[in-house]
């Protein structure tokens, strides 16, 4: 049953999906049907039909009415299509490819449609009744005739494919779930904040989210076979009479593979820009399964439609190519308008975020902007109106301000809005009621050009100082938008970044700030003092890679000492009049009452105002300098040690009781707690870290607001990273999960050295982690896979770290020559500072400070509230 | 080796109206840090010693807070005028004529400084 290549070369097309079916019209246009024979090998039951439109079936369209293939044209070019009858084998020597049928055609051009599979992971049970997948008709209807017997469906998988699935089993009248790995829905096309907008609206149609957490198993009846649930990673279970896997798709290449071409590493059948594979000229492969020149493999039918063009254009000897395609999208899912084009997550450097959301409509929108003004791309949720207007402007300057096209019209400031977002009217330092417009035309109107400048100009974070942030970003994003080169340096003396610097002082060994300032200083810095920005960066980098670089790990030794903020240098906090509070180390916040009693003594006898903080300790307030030394000798002698509430370092880490007392606990979180606060003491880093451990997913510890938090499972441990309270929260997103204690250690370790290597100064976990290129997968990549293959050296870095903590205060009390500095006046050690004056308060002192305040406002006893303790 | 680098036994000596006082050790300054001396009349000043040697006297009292602290501030070089930043709010003053380097109109007290 042979047919052997006649007079009329022959082209075999394998696959008759959305792009097969495109490139049998483009070949007809360009006449090859006139001079070929057609052969197209297909393996479903039915010609070519539109798959983006699969889901349309459930709201009545039947497959007749989404086929698109018309008869007509298949038989007018005289294409011979084989329906139900699937390449099995090719051989590319002789030539031929054969059909399940027996049927061998011979080819002088092959073309490869063959398209993607749905990826199903290897969990057990995948195969038992009642688990499908969603690809095609015959998917569908399997899905349907099964929903009948069932009540409640989950798809695995909140992706879009995943999304519209699930809304078709709600559409069957089944309980529908979503579970995602990803920390987010739609974690490819959409941000973080994208994702929590669609969220929202995706629960209040009634379906429930589970995100951040995998499958585990499918749970089988024993009798009868069939799928009755699933477990999922958390550890808990989820009922379920069907499951539909929809965790992405992988292209189906084991044709190609079997006869020899070449495929990508991760799948794919590898081509040239002409859709040739690269091993054989005669063989071309388009659409989901071909392994673009670009080295990516496009999952959407509009590069596979250009694809098809291409290799129909190259098989006519016409000059084509495919070099890479948009990945612009604007779906209608579940009703929900979701658009994604362009540079959609950020990748190219120093891009700037415009984003306007609000969570309860259930919009988000964000425009990406590249720094000369370029819009670069965007992601719009919940209303994608503009979508056409921003993609025909995406590698282009709007003529109007990129927040003018996402912000609703005549809106205040929204939730959540980027600096940049913000309107012009929006407040940003509070303290001194200057609104944003008034920082720009500092930049614009005055040409001020640094922050000192701007603060000067309009008193902006002269106050409190939190608006500086903010502030520094809007100047920078204004010189950007001028055109102006924004310089990148640390400060006035230096021109490197605190990462670059890390990396000089861990690479040359420098333990000496002069030295560094001296060699890779700015030229006209060298050989001055430097200034407080950067002595305090420097003293931080110094202290944090003490023990591998060769420095005392003792802040106040040396040129160390010089270079502490006042904080660091007295050991204590300093407070507004001058006086400083004292926090001891409660680590987890466990205390035995001795203990509790010694601090009570303390604060008694000194007369200190005490008050629990918010980090699960206590805190003592207006101890003088020199008293300091005084209340350490006491506290060391009972076993306390310095709680570094006055460094940039490890804070606290909180815990709730647990699984030793809570009924619902399933770990120990305190022991785990202290043992982390003891592991990471005294760890200088970049900005205060903060860390907690929960006993079970209810969170009474508030893990996911911390730096790095813990949660524990029934499996073990889940690692949250990037949480932050302060000014601008974030929830921290999940890093990895059910980790041993080994395990779990290992990873912080890893999370926090990288993060202390290449995080700016005063840049908290959070800001870092939506700073660095690549986000949380980078980040991911680098600590869980070791992507950079340094984990062994940050590793080895934070062993150093803890083999070497000493307690400060307790060094210091036995240093005579440390203790001199502990006073107020060198030329009367024992005269305190007159300045230093208290007034009671609620049975306890607060500063008195009469004189000089200026700028603050002070409330006048009108303010004051009724029933007020201030009255 | 930190607190006295040089063995000598020079003083910190501050022109007051009519008298230099002698406010404290030279070896008691480090350099890049500030400490605080008591006047006869109970004012406070700042005395900090730069990295070159020079000796500076400024008006311990923060003007912007009220409060004593100016010595316990980090000092630098801004365009090559030495200043330091006060540790309560971070506004910087001019070693050498007090002036604060964020808001001019604002000035703390300066004193003629020597060691001997
Ligand atoms: C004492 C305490 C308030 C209290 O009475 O409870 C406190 C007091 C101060 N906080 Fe705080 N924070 C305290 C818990 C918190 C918390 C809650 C927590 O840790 O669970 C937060 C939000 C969580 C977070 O950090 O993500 C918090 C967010 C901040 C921020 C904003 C940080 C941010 O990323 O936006 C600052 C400003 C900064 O660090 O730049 C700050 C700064 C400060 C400073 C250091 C301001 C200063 O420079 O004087 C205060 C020092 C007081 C002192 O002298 O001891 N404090 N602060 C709490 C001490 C906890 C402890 O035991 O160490
Ligand atoms: C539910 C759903 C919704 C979608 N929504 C969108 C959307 O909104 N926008 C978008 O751009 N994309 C969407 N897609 C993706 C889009 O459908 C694909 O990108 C497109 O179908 C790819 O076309 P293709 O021809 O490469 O592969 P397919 O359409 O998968 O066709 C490949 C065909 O080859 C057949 N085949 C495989 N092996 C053999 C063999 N050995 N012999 C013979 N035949 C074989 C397969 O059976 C199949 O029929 C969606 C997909 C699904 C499933
Ligand atoms: S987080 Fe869980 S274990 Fe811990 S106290 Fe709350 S309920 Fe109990
Ligand atoms: S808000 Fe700007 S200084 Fe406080």
């Amino acid at each position: 049953m042979t047919t052997d290549p006649g007079p009329t070369p022959t082209i075999v097309l394998v696959g008759h999906g959305m792009v097969g079916q495109r490139f049998l019209e483009a070949l007809a246009e360009r006449g090859l049907t006139a001079t070929h024979r057609v052969v197209v090998l297909c393996e479903e039951p039915r010609p070519a039909y539109d798959r983006v439109q699969l889901t349309s079936y459930f709201s009545g369209r039947t497959p007749e009415d989404l086929s698109m293939t018309d008869p007509a044209f298949i038989a007018e070019h005289g294409i011979e299509l084989r329906v139900g009858d699937p390449a099995v084998t090719v051989d590319r020597d002789a030539r031929t490819v054969t059909a399940r049928s027996g049927l061998v055609v011979g080819y002088d051009v092959l073309v490869l449609a063959t398209g993607s599979y749905p990826f199903v992971p290897p969990v057990p049970g995948k195969d038992a009744e009642g688990c499908f997948v969603y690809r095609t008709i015959e998917d569908l209807l399997a899905i349907e005739a099964y929903a009948k017997t069932a009540t409640t469906g989950a798809v695995v998988g909140g992706g879009l494919l995943g999304l519209e699935a699930a809304g078709a089993l709600k559409g069957l009248g089944l309980t529908s779930h979503i579970v995602e790995f990803a920390p987010r829905l739609m974690p490819v096309q959409v941000d973080e904040g994208g994702g929590a907008a669609l969220l929202r609206t995706i629960e209040d149609m009634g379906l429930s989210v589970h995100t951040g957490v995998g499958t585990q198993e499918i749970v089988v009846d024993d009798a009868s076979g069939a799928v009755t649930g699933m477990k999922l990673s958390d550890g808990s279970e989820l009922a379920t009479d069907l499951v539909v896997f929809s965790a992405g798709v992988r292209p189906r290449d084991q044709l190609a593979r079997d006869c020899g071409l070449a495929v990508g590493e991760r799948g794919g059948i590898s081509v040239d820009e002409q859709c040739r594979t690269v091993t054989d000229e005669r063989v071309f492969a388009i659409g989901e399964c071909a392994l673009a020149a670009d080295g990516r493999v496009y999952g959407l039918v509009a590069p596979g439609y250009e694809q098809a063009e291409t290799a129909a254009a190259t098989i006519a000897s016409d000059e084509a190519s495919f070099t890479g395609a948009d990945l612009s999208t604007k779906l209608k899912l579940l009703g929900v308008d979701v658009a994604s084009f362009g540079d959609a997550h950020g990748t190219a450097e120093n891009c700037l975020d415009v984003v306007y959301s609000d969570s309860r409509a259930g919009l988000y929108k964000k425009l990406v902007i590249g720094r000369d003004g370029t819009l670069l791309g965007g992601i719009l949720v919940g209303d994608a109106e503009a979508y056409g207007t921003l993609r025909a402007f995406t590698g282009s300057v709007p003529p109007v301000s990129p927040e003018s096209l996402v912000l609703p019209a005549g809106s205040g400031a929204p939730a959540q809005l980027g600096p940049s977002a913000l309107p012009d009217d929006a407040v940003i330092c509070s303290c001194h009621n200057v609104t944003k417009g008034t920082i720009r035309g500092a930049v614009t109107e005055h040409s001020c050009t640094t922050v000192p400048e701007v603060k000067k100009c309009t008193k902006a974070g002269t106050g409190c100082g939190s608006c500086v942030k903010v502030l520094g970003q809007l100047v920078t994003a204004e010189l950007e938008a001028s055109g102006v080169e924004v310089d990148k340096g640390l400060c006035g003396c230096f021109a490197q970044t605190r990462e670059e610097l890390y990396e000089i002082v861990l690479a040359l060994r420098i333990t000496s700030y002069w030295e560094l300032l001296d060699r890779h200083g700015r030229e006209d810095a060298r050989g001055g003092d430097g200034c407080e920005v950067c002595k305090p960066a420097v003293g931080s980098i110094i202290a944090s890679l003490a023990p591998s670089i060769g420095a005392s790990g003792y802040v106040l030794d040396g040129e160390q000492a010089a270079l502490q903020d006042t904080n660091d240098h007295f050991l204590a906090n300093l407070q507004k009049n001058g006086s400083y509070s004292v926090v001891p180390r409660i680590p987890g916040g466990e205390i035995a009452p001795e203990k509790l009693i010694v601090i009570g003594e303390i604060a008694r006898d000194f007369g200190l105002y005490t008050k629990i903080t918010g980090g699960q300790r206590i805190d003592m307030f207006g101890a003088r300098v020199e008293q300091l030394p005084v209340i350490w000798a006491r506290l060391v002698d009972a076993g306390f040690e310095s709680g570094h509430a006055y460094g940039k370092s490890l804070r606290t880490v909180k815990s709730c009781v647990g699984q030793t007392w809570c009924r619902y606990g399933v770990q120990d979180s305190v022991r785990m707690a202290i043992d982390l606060e003891l592991r990471y003491r005294g760890l200088r880093s970049p900005h205060k870290l903060k860390s907690a451990v929960s006993g079970c997913a209810r969170e009474c510890a508030e893990a996911q607001s911390k730096d790095f938090g813990v949660i524990a499972t029934s499996n073990g441990w889940n690692l949250y990273v990037g949480g932050n309270g302060g000014a601008t929260p974030r929830h921290a997103d999940l890093l990895a999960q059910d980790l041993s204690d080994a395990e779990l250690v290992r990873l912080i370790d890893r999370f926090l050295m990288f993060y202390i290597r290449t995080a700016d100064k005063l840049e908290r976990t959070s800001t870092w982690l939506e700073r660095v290129p690549g986000g949380l997968d980078h980040v991911r990549d680098v600590v869980v896979h070791d992507s950079l293959g340094i984990c062994d050296e940050l590793e080895s870095l934070m062993r150093a770290h803890v083999s070497h903590y000493r307690d400060e205060w307790a060094e210091t009390i036995n240093d005579p020559e440390k203790l001199a500095r502990f006073v107020s006046f060198v030329n009367a050690p024992d005269t305190p500072d007159p300045v230093v004056g208290f007034v009671p308060e609620r049975d306890q002192i607060k500063p008195d400070l009469p004189l000089l305040d200026i700028g603050l406002r002070r409330p006048s006893r009108d303010d004051l509230l009724e029933g007020s303790t201030r009255r | 080796m930190t607190l006295a680098p040089e063995t000598t036994d020079l003083k910190v000596l501050l022109r007051l109206t009519d008298d230099w006082f002698t406010a404290c050790d030279l070896g008691a300054l480090l350099p890049g840090r500030g400490v605080a001396a008591l006047l006869p009349d109970g004012g406070q000043v700042a005395l900090f010693r730069d990295r070159g040697g020079e000796l500076y006297a400024i008006d311990n009292r923060d003007p912007f807070t009220g409060a004593a602290v100016l010595s316990r501030g980090l000092t630098g070089t801004h365009r090559g005028r030495p200043f330091v930043a006060s540790p309560l709010l971070k506004q910087r003053f001019d070693l050498a004529t007090g002036v604060c380097l964020d808001d001019e109109a604002v000035r703390v007290a300066t004193y003629e400084v020597k060691a001997a």
